[in-house]
């Protein structure tokens, strides 16, 4: 009796990892999302990440192509990083705003095509140290990177011990910071705020007191409009100077954002794709809808309909 | 049977004393270690660095991915197997647009709960709608679905060998019961690994999270049937097979149905959770919104899983006490595909936008006025932000601190030495091998952090719920106010306490540790309430007679008798705890959880997979060290 079950559930088994198998092989390049084109539309799928000058990119691209193109948006929030395995196991189908990986981008799009290039975003991105410009202007030689130093002891905290404190923010952002410190000889302690929203807390209560603060932070960003913000000179960037992530010594770039699409949507995915390779907007104008976002509390979809509203000659370049 | 009868007569001081000389010791010790060795953080020379080593593994599986045969034959499947079933589910969800569903979950809910849930299921679905969440809650109820089923069927199934074999039950017992303990964020990093980011990495980490519970109370059930009925099948003429069937799993049903049911809460919990590794749903906009600190957002997201929470687990509850007919069935499955059939034929699919209703505004508005007013500078008292400020530089800081003063050695004699004390030798080299293992992994600092706020919330647990629990045993009133609220508490996913703390205490480690608190808070009552009512009248009489105040009879008699559920309700405050204050990285807690976030977050699953082992050591440790086993073994 035992005997016959044993081989009856031999053969049960067999006959699903045959049936598994058997239609050949799966191909883990194409997984889209299970709750895309859920009513048998045509959908794409955005990537979104956490700071609200992304999301102001994925709220008018996903208006316009919703309400102009007739298209059904699905967006994930997905950090960086993981946003290019996303991309490339075609779980997303665009990322509007990259920041630079060289890794990334040689895996993926040399290497493993997965991956194509959408074009600029029209934006420039620089990341940096800042320092409020009260205290800069009480200090004007704080804007030096040789002087830091000296302020040390002005800028500790509890987090910080008995070092300086760089507020950081987000654990996904483009960063050298701890090398940066170490490399330059700086007395202070990369403090990681945890989320950007936990950091621009944190920098609202400083400014709110007034007190000195030292944080890494980057440009374009709505909150430089309520804390005005000086940066602080670090020795200057020269191309190749962040090679080696370990024996950093340079400033951040100035960096021209990227999109990213997949390769298969860039190919086939036909209007969409190619409202997306147009996208191309400016500094401006994505402050404006990002400053909506976060300082007027309007919902994404809300600012992107009042931007678009007021500057259809700029999107009708974009359409295909 | 005569030894559990008489092993309460065993002479107990004599053994006390012999178990408390290694806490002297290690206490003599780490004073020593103090003042001998001034930092004493693990030594570089016996840590072993996994980064290089993890970090070629994952690259070698994005680069393989689509290439070899490991993937294409075997994960590849698994991947569309998933994402085909959620999908289906998902579509036949929406197909049925929210008046099927709603019809679909009140009748369920009246066949196998009553009229009373069927009333509560319904209005749930409604707010789920009213709140704008509908298409999300479609989302998270499609991914548990499949979950569940996967996790009742593979834990069905573990349960089944575990129960019809002994050497089988030998070998998962261990096994299962440390899954048990450990905290849902160590069980993210390894499917991310080989799955990526996305649904399918997120509905396997639930399963493997949520199938313990069942494989265990499956293995419960079928081996503790009554000898006697299965003796009498037996001289029936049965066969194995028909005593199976016939007798020892309809004789197990109790133990089925609360296996499920406990496979459906903590589905729900790490669906929510697996958010943070693409799950999608309610959990997500939980956690986009924590990431801005838009606590209104997050409130709208947090209450349909609240509500999602309660509504299954009623429904599970009841299904155990009622079954029903094959016609009733067919009669509400009539009614549901009617209600859908309207739903479609007069309106849409999906939740009439013009029934939202807008909380994120208000309540963001009352957190701004909060924030404003309490927060901090309030006379007397002091404001929310000033009590975390307080907490965090006057207990967590000196704590924290204190740990990371504290010489290697000495911590892990101490950690054997409290693990000797409440349980045996076997646990207390657990402990130590956990605690050491931490060290190994290079991560002894940030551990050590984690292991700061644990402490910290741990005591604050206790205190409280002691003291609730102290109140509760002496006055029933209480206990029956107190009794609706642990019930809707307890079966609050773990993600859902981040909302409130971070409106009252910002961004940080304080909120982490307060989140914590307020989850192991209901467990720790009614552990406490229960052992302090189980003690024996007559003790407490005849202590009553001789003149013993209140405080005495508590100090001298309740306490004292009640130590074994005291000491479980310690167990489970540490382990939910620790599962708490990991998930609180996402908030500003730091440490362990922070480093699992910045994992996932920046792609560097070395990191990410090295603090997920801490984690799983530190709750290990954290549970071998509490666990009133020695009794029982012996």
């Amino acid at each position: 009796m035992r005997m016959r079950t044993r081989t009856a559930a031999g053969a049960a088994g067999t006959l699903a990892l045959l049936i598994l198998t058997g239609c050949g092989a799966a191909d883990m390049t194409r997984q889209a999302s299970p709750y895309a084109a859920a009513r048998g539309t045509k959908t794409v799928t955005l990537s979104v990440q956490s700071w609200v000058g992304a999301q102001a990119n994925v709220a008018v691209a996903k208006y316009l192509l919703e309400h102009e193109l007739g298209y059904r948006v699905d967006t994930v929030q997905v950090d960086e990083v993981p946003a290019w395995d996303a991309l490339s196991q075609g779980r997303v189908d665009a990322l509007l705003e990259d920041w630079g990986h060289p890794e990334q981008e040689q895996r993926y799009v040399a290497g493993k095509k997965t991956i194509a290039r959408g074009g600029d975003l029209g934006v420039t991105g620089h990341i940096g140290w800042f320092v409020p410009t009260y205290f800069a202007k009480a200090h004007p030689d704080v804007t030096d990177w040789k002087n830091l130093n000296k302020y040390a002891d002005e800028l500790r905290t509890a987090e910080s011990g008995g070092k300086g404190q760089l507020l950081d923010g987000s654990p996904s952002y483009v960063t050298n910071d701890k090398a940066l410190v170490e490399n330059l000889g700086l007395d202070y302690k990369v403090v990681f705020a945890g989320s950007e929203a936990a950091q621009i807390t944190q920098i609202k209560q400083f400014a709110k007191e007034r007190k000195p603060f030292l944080t890494y932070w980057y440009k374009p960003q709505w909150l430089f409009e309520k804390v005005p913000m000086t940066e602080v000179k670090l020795p200057a960037y020269k191309e190749g100077c962040d090679a080696d992530p370990e024996k950093v010594a340079c400033a951040y770039p100035h960096t021209p954002l990227q999109k990213f699409l997949n390769a298969d949507f860039a190919r086939d995915g036909g209007k969409a794709a190619a409202f997306l390779k147009n996208f191309r907007w400016t500094t401006e104008a994505q402050n404006e809808v990002a400053l909506m976002i976060a300082e007027q509390k309007l919902t994404p979809e809300a600012a992107a309909g009042k931007w678009v509203a007021a500057n259809e000659p700029t999107w009708r370049k974009w359409m295909p | 049977m005569t030894a559990a009868v008489t092993a309460p007569a065993r002479p107990r001081t004599p053994v006390a004393a012999r178990r408390y000389w290694p806490v002297a010791a290690a206490l003599v010790l780490a004073a020593l270690g103090l003042l001998l060795a001034g930092r004493g953080s693990w030594p570089a020379a016996l840590s072993v660095d996994l980064s290089g080593p993890l970090g070629s593994a994952s690259d070698w599986i994005v680069d393989n991915r689509d290439s070899h045969p490991l993937f294409l034959y075997f994960f590849g499947h698994v991947s569309n197997a998933v994402v085909l079933s959620v999908r289906g589910v998902y579509l036949v969800l929406l197909a049925a647009g929210w008046a099927g569903v709603t019809a679909a979950a009140g009748l369920v809910a009246w066949r196998l709960a009553g009229v009373r849930l069927a009333v509560t299921a319904v209005a749930a679905f409604a707010v789920c709608g009213l709140l704008g969440m509908w298409v999300p809650t479609m989302q998270t109820l499609a991914l548990m679905v499949v979950a569940v089923a996967a996790s009742v069927a593979l834990g069905a199934v573990l349960g089944l060998a575990a129960g019809l074999s002994d050497r089988t039950y030998r070998a998962l017992r261990p096994v299962l019961d440390t899954m048990q303990v450990l905290p849902a964020f160590a069980y993210l990093l390894p499917v991310v690994l080989v799955f990526g980011i996305g649904v399918p990495a997120a509905v396997l980490a639930t399963v493997v999270y949520a199938a313990p519970p069942m494989a265990r109370l499956t293995a419960l059930g079928l081996r503790s049937a009554d000898p006697g009925v299965l003796e009498a099948a037996a001289s029936l003429g049965a066969t194995g097979r028909q005593r199976l069937l016939t007798a020892r799993i309809p004789l197990a049903r109790k133990e089925l149905l609360l296996g499920v049911n406990q496979s459906i809460m903590m589905a729900l919990s790490m669906a929510v959770i697996a958010s943070v590794i693409g799950a999608g749903g309610l959990g997500d906009r939980v956690y986009q919104a924590l990431a801005s600190v838009d606590v209104g957002a997050a409130l709208a997201a947090g209450i349909p899983i609240v509500l999602l929470a309660v509504v299954l687990d009623r429904t599970a509850t009841g299904a155990r006490s009622r079954g029903g007919s094959g016609r009733a069935w067919t009669g509400c499955a009539a009614a549901v595909v009617a209600a859908a059939l309207t739903g479609r034929l007069t309106g849409g699919l999906t939740w009439p936008e013009a029934w939202h209703v807008d909380i994120a505004e208000p309540v963001n508005r009352a957190v701004d006025w909060m924030t404003a007013h309490l927060y901090s500078g309030v006379p007397l008292i002091g404001g929310t932000a000033d009590w975390a400020a307080h907490f965090t530089g006057w207990v967590l800081d000196p704590v924290r601190d204190g740990l990371q003063a504290l010489p290697w050695w000495a911590l892990l004699m101490a950690v054997g030495a409290l693990a000797l004390v409440v349980g045996t030798w076997r646990t207390a080299l657990t402990a130590v091998g956990a605690m050491a293992a931490i060290g190994v992994l290079g991560v002894w600092d940030a551990s050590l952090d984690t292991l700061s706020q644990v402490l910290a919330a741990v005591a604050v647990t206790l205190v409280l719920g002691f003291g609730i629990a102290v109140g509760a045993a002496r006055s029933t009133r209480l206990e029956r106010l107190l009794r609706p609220v642990l019930d809707v508490f307890q079966t609050m996913p773990q993600f859902v306490y981040l909302i409130p703390v971070v409106a009252l205490f910002g961004v940080g480690r304080a909120p982490a540790v307060a989140a914590a608190v307020v989850y192991a808070l209901p467990a720790v009552v009614r552990i406490t309430t229960q052992g302090l009512r189980g003690v024996d009248p007559v003790a407490l009489e005849s202590a009553r007679s001789l003149g013993a105040t209140g405080w005495q009879q508590l100090r001298q008699v309740q306490f004292p008798l009640a130590r074994p559920a005291l000491l479980l309700a310690v167990n489970q405050a540490v382990v939910l705890v620790l599962a708490v204050v990991i998930i609180g990285g996402l908030v500003g807690g730091g440490a362990l959880g922070y480093d699992v976030v910045f994992g996932l977050a920046q792609g560097d699953l070395a990191t990410g997979l090295v603090a997920g082992a801490a984690i799983v050591c530190l709750g290990l440790m954290l549970d071998r060290v509490t666990q009133p086993t020695a009794e029982k073994e012996a």
